[in-house]
Order: C-alpha cells, then structure tokens, then sequence
C-alpha cells in the first residue's frame, strides 16, 4: 500500500494497519459485541492481501489464549475486542501481560453489563486497569491507525514485552467514517522490523513459560512485572518520537491544548478531547482562561509528565467514563487526586461522570461541565463526583 | 490386530524428556503417562499444560521438569494455547520467518481442564482442525485440591465434594464419555489409552503425531491418593479397569471403532474385583456393584459391536 488520505471507517482502518503490519496470528472473536475489525480482517486474510492464520475461535477466552500461544512462539499477534468479551477474557488478560507476551489488541471501550448495552463508555477498560498492559487512548481515526504500528513497536521492544492495549471509543470512534492518511508500506516496514523474540518456544531452544510460584518467590514475580511495566514507559516515548520524525504525527503520554496559559483545564481521556477542544476555543472567546488536558497514556501512568502539565493550575475538571461504584469518584479522578495529594502548586480536582453507555455528551454539556465545575472548585464543592445528565 | 511399532522395551526411546525429581504422589500414574507420551513424541514437541496436578509437581519457579518446551497460561485453556502456538508457528514457516519443522503440538489437560472447565475451549480447538494432539490425563476426580468431583468422576465414587453418605451413594451421575465426544468432532485420530498398557499407550501416541490434524487421546491414570489404594498398585488397578471392561483401549479412526486390547476370557474380569480394593468404593453394596456391572457389561457390549463393524 502506498501513502494515501483516504475516508474509511475507522475499524477497517485499524484492519488495514494489522495487514500493514505484516501480523502472523489475529484470534479473535466477532461478537460480544461485534465491531468490524474481525470482519474485514478476515476478509484481509481470505483474499490473501496479509498472509496469516485467522483464528476463528470459540470464545474471547480462547481468543486471547490462542494469542498467548501465538506470540509464546514469536508470532507477532493481534485481536480486538470490547466490553463483555474483555471481561471473558478478563483471566487471561492479566496472564498475557503476566507472561510478558507480546501482542496488540483493539480495544473498542463500552459498557459493561448488565443492563446491557452495547454502547460506549470506559468501564471496559477499568475492570483491567491493573492487569499490566500498556494502555494507550486515541481520539480519532487517525491516531488509531498510528498507533496500531506504535503498538507492536512498543511491545515487541526486547527492553518492554508487554501487550499494548490500543484503546478506542466504541461506536464514537470504530463506526465513524473519517480521513486516515494511511502510509506506505515501505515506512511501516522501516518503523517496524520483523519480530524476532527470544526464548520463543521452540525445540531447539526449551523453555518452561508460566511455572507456578510459590510463596517464596511469588512476591518477586510481581516486582518483577511491576518494574517491567515501570521501564517501559521510555521505549513507549521513543516508539512516538520515532514515529513523529517519520511521519510527522507525535504523540505524548500527556497532551494539552491551550493549557500553557490556562487557569484550569478540562482532563479528558479519549475521543472526548476533540469536543472538549472546540468547547474551549468557544470559552476563550468569551475570556475564559480554560484549556484541555488529554491523557493518552494511561499505563504505565505518566505521573512525572502530569505533574509538571497541572501544577500551579487552580483547577481540574476531570470528566470519567465509567463509576468506581462505592468508591471515591471515577477511577481516572481517583488516581489524579492521588497524584496531586500534599504536592504544592496542586488544583483543586471537580469529578464528572459523564456519556455512560454512549449517552451523548455534546458541545453544549461540555461547557455545562467546564463552567459548572469551575464553579464547584471555586466553592470547595470537591468530593466525590457528579453523574452529568442525570434525569431525576 | 495391527503390528505396532513399539513392542519391545528395546524400541523405546532412551532420554527421558520429563526429568525426574518432580513432586508428584508415590505411585502417580499419570506422572508415568507423561513421562511415557514424552517418549513417544520426541524432543521435537512443544506442551501447553492445564493447571493441574502436573503442573504443579513440574513447574515449582525456578525449578522445571520439562526437558521440551512448555507452557501453562490457565486451567481452562491449553487446548486453546497450544492451537495458538501451532497457527504462530505455521504461519512462521509458511512465511520463512522460521526453518520448516515437524513439530508436535500437544495440549495436556487433567479430567477437569478437559471434560469440565476446558470443555468448550477443547471443542473449539477440535472443531477448527488444528495440526496438534490433545491429551486428557483421566484420574476421574479434582484430585490436586483435594479430590472433588469431576463430570469424569464414575458413578459411586466417593470424593470430597460427592461424599458417600446416609442419603448418597458418593457420585451419582454417569462418567462424561469424553472419548465419543472428541471422536464426535469428526476429527481423524481418538483414542484411549492406560499407562499400565506402555506399548499400547506409545503406539497410540506415535500415531496421533502422525496424523495431520486434531487427534485427542484420552488416559486413564490412577490416582493412588485419590482412589485410595496403594502406591505400588497403580499398575495393577489400570490392568484392573481394562480387564474388566472398565476402561476399554481402543481408537477410533476415521470415525470407526477398533478395540486394541481385547481381554481374553482367562483376563476377564468382574466389575467388583476393580471396585472392591478402591477405598472411593468400598461403601458400595453388592447390589450397587451389580448395577455397576450391568452398566459397564452394557457398554462394553456396544463398544464391541462398533468394534466388529469397523
């Protein structure tokens, strides 16, 4: 494929970029629920355009077991999935990254049931928070395709093995049609050689992968993942820098719009930062002194690189997709108020939940949240959250 | 019968591929079974393993037993791991990412990884035509955690979790036949087998490695600990099962039946005299045992009929 902008829908995107890639192993499962990613990329297999095995398996659970026995022998491996299918394959999940198996998966965020709902909101995500894989977000259909080849760049770099998790809104992101400038396979090769794993399972080479711990040395293992995921976080820099010079693009595990001068700033995580933008310039022009704060990089969390965007800040507004239920606020504010504890300089943190199970959240509620939880900060009314939208 | 290959302990293979020092029970049969399938399938194999008994007695970090490559992921899954490392690597070779190999893809599962929580990965794996082996290793009952109940659990057996008792005979429901299940996978190569049977057990394994696509053997292995016997019985009660129709050795073969050991009428035993030594039977009457009988005569009778029309 050469370069070309093209306007394509963003799972189809996302399947042109694991062909791109030159994937050996895609496992996955089409529904609960279905997007089209599986679909056209069996479709990519099936005309012969990408020369892999298709894995039409049983299961998410089997999905993301086959991909562990695709990328333990050095199989560079893809599968995507959402909401009750990640919480399926919730077990192995955390195994994958316990493993340190390599792989990229699509993860289109929606709800989680019951009721049930296919739509979209972050509570997918959060059920795997601490599981140990590198969680991106994107925003459009753009970054997506990016960061499928940032992906296995991050993961298949012999100082990270670790899954990456590209997340994507669901329906708000893998069903919109949008321009995507995809690029020339030649770059993508030169961006992303081929895969070759050490102690891949072989029998020249035997390895024992995933022996039991006792107590004894079970504390170690965990160490062991946590500095793992720790370490990763200047390959995942580098992976984006890299990807910046050859294509222009660049990505940061924090990033702002308008933020420089602002008094207090919107956090978003995700597609909401494009409504967020365009809800800002209309504030600006008004005089408020409001910008965005994106994080793109949700683990390993980029405590360093947050710290230095808000501090001297007077306020966060922090809006969440899913609800820690008996807990504090959203998980996303949670851990910011944990980052920002006693640190001088720290702004004061207003919670919203918002848009859960694709409940709209348009321009106009993003400027009812700017405002109202400026006003809430500036009132000291901080605890907790506050469920936007919600009909009485 | 069939000539076999394996005849004589002179044509077995010498190295050992499970190492000694595993922590498994005195007298594990099942820990002789892997032992024996190793030696039949080579060095040239890679083995995803259920969580189970052999897991545990192989894999204690930083310590393995495992002379092939080897991976556990989860209880439910090996048939699912090992049909992933089998399309990674066939897509590797296909692409000239790795030099062309005959390897053996083995999934390994205890009677719980594979007639119970695997179940539906198992199916999947077969159904999808993979290029590997799976293996049940068949010690009728959870027995790592304590010996509870499987669906592979037989009908009057005692265990922690379907306890004989006042009101309960111990297991009440019919043993899952998990070999007419796999073979009704329509898939090329079933089989049973019992470590008490060496040659047969090697000569079935051979075959399975040799079959392209799926083949699913299904081994009975005694469980001391669990049946309450004797260490040093292990062997005499897998002879007991298949003398006495128990445990029948055959495979099926392109969907037809061959029994590949046919107790002669001197060898041919009574139900009671494999049920009455076991500790998980002992509370069973005589009228039970006749049940049991008649049940396992039954069945038998059919497999020998299937056998026949070959």
């Amino acid at each position: 494929m050469g370069k070309v902008r093209k306007g394509v829908e963003v799972s189809i995107a996302i399947a042109d970029a694991v062909a791109q890639a030159n994937v050996d192993v895609i496992a996955a499962y089409p529904i609960t629920p279905q997007t089209h990613i599986v679909e056209h990329l069996s479709e990519i297999v099936a005309d012969g355009e990408l020369d892999a095995e298709f894995v039409p398996v049983d299961s998410e659970h089997s999905a993301m077991s086959v991909c562990c026995g695709s990328a333990a022998v050095g199989a560079r491996t893809f599968t995507s999935t959402s909401s009750q299918g990640l919480a399926l394959m919730s077990e192995i999940f955390f195994i994958a990254a316990a493993m340190r198996l390599p792989m990229v998966m699509a993860l289109a965020n929606r709800s989680l049931s019951s009721p049930l709902s296919i739509w979209n909101d972050h509570s997918d995500v959060m059920m795997v928070r601490d599981a140990g894989w590198i969680c991106v977000f994107v925003e459009n259909g753009q970054e997506t395709y990016d960061n499928i080849f940032c992906g296995y760049r991050m993961s298949e770099d012999p100082n990270v093995m670790l899954p990456v998790a590209v997340n994507l809104d669901g329906f708000i992101l893998t069903h919109m049609i949008e321009p995507v400038e995809y690029e020339d396979d030649a770059l993508i090769r030169q961006y992303l050689p081929e895969f070759r794993m050490k102690n891949a399972l072989h029998p020249d080479n035997p390895v024992s992968m995933g022996c039991f711990g006792m107590p004894e040395i079970y504390t170690e293992t965990q160490m062991n993942r946590e500095v793992g995921v720790k370490n990763s976080y200047p390959h995942i820099i580098k992976a984006w820098d890299e990807w910046g010079k050859l294509t222009g693009r660049h990505y940061r595990p924090i990033e702002t719009y308008r933020a420089d001068d602002a008094e207090y700033c919107i956090v978003t995580m995700g597609s909401y930062g494009e409504t967020a933008m365009e809800v800002v310039d209309a504030l600006r022009a008004e005089g408020e002194k409001v910008g965005v704060v994106k994080i793109r990089l949700w683990r390993p969390f980029p405590l360093d690189e947050f710290r230095k965007t808000v501090l001297g800040k007077k306020h966060l507004i922090v809006v969440d997709r899913a609800i820690t239920f008996g807990g504090q606020g959203g998980p996303v504010a949670t851990e910011l108020r944990s980052a920002l504890y006693k640190k001088d300089g720290a702004p004061t943190i207003v919670n919203y939940v918002a848009g859960l199970a694709g409940r709209d959240v348009s321009r106009k509620d993003f400027r009812n949240i700017i405002l109202e939880g400026k006003k809430k900060a500036e009132s000291g009314d901080t605890e907790g959250f506050t469920l936007y939208g919600l009909r009485g | 019968m069939a000539k076999t290959s394996v005849s004589s302990p002179k044509n077995v293979e010498r190295a050992e591929y499970f190492a000694p020092g595993h922590r498994a029970c005195q007298g594990c049969a099942e820990a002789l079974a892997v032992r024996l399938v190793l030696k039949a399938l080579g060095k040239d194999t890679i083995v995803g393993m259920a969580t189970g008994c052999m897991e545990i007695i192989s894999s204690p970090l930083p310590l393995t037993s495992w002379r092939v490559p080897w991976i556990h992921n989860a209880f439910e899954n090996p048939a699912a791991v090992i049909s992933g490392c089998e399309a990674g690597m066939k897509v590797m070779m296909r692409k000239g990412k790795l030099p062309e190999k005959k390897i053996n893809f083995v999934g390994m599962g205890g009677d719980g990884a594979t007639a119970d929580i695997g179940f539906g990965p198992l199916s999947g794996a077969l159904e999808r035509g993979h290029d590997m082996i799976y293996i049940c290793y068949d010690n009728e009952a959870y027995m790592n955690t304590g010996i509870q109940r499987s669906s592979s659990t037989p009908y009057g057996a005692s265990t922690t979790t379907s306890p004989a008792g006042k009101k309960s005979i111990g297991q009440h429901t019919q043993k899952k036949n998990m070999v007419e299940i796999a073979a009704a996978h329509g898939i090329p190569y079933v089989a049973t087998a019992c470590p008490s049977f060496p040659f047969d057990l090697l000569e079935k394994v051979k075959k399975a490695s040799e079959t392209p696509g799926p083949a699913y053997i299904h081994i009975l292995s005694v469980c001391p600990t669990g049946w309450r016997i004797q260490p040093a019985d292990a062997i005499k009660y897998g002879r007991l099962a298949v003398n006495s129709c128990v445990f029948p050795l055959y495979e099926v073969v392109g969907g037809k039946h061959r029994l590949t050991y046919k107790p002669s009428e001197k060898k041919l035993i009574p139900v009671s005299e494999y049920l009455s030594g076991q500790g998980r039977f002992r509370h069973l009457t005589d009228k039970d045992i006749e049940q049991i009988q008649a049940a396992t005569t039954l069945r038998y009778e059919r497999l020998l009929k299937l056998s026949e029309e070959g």
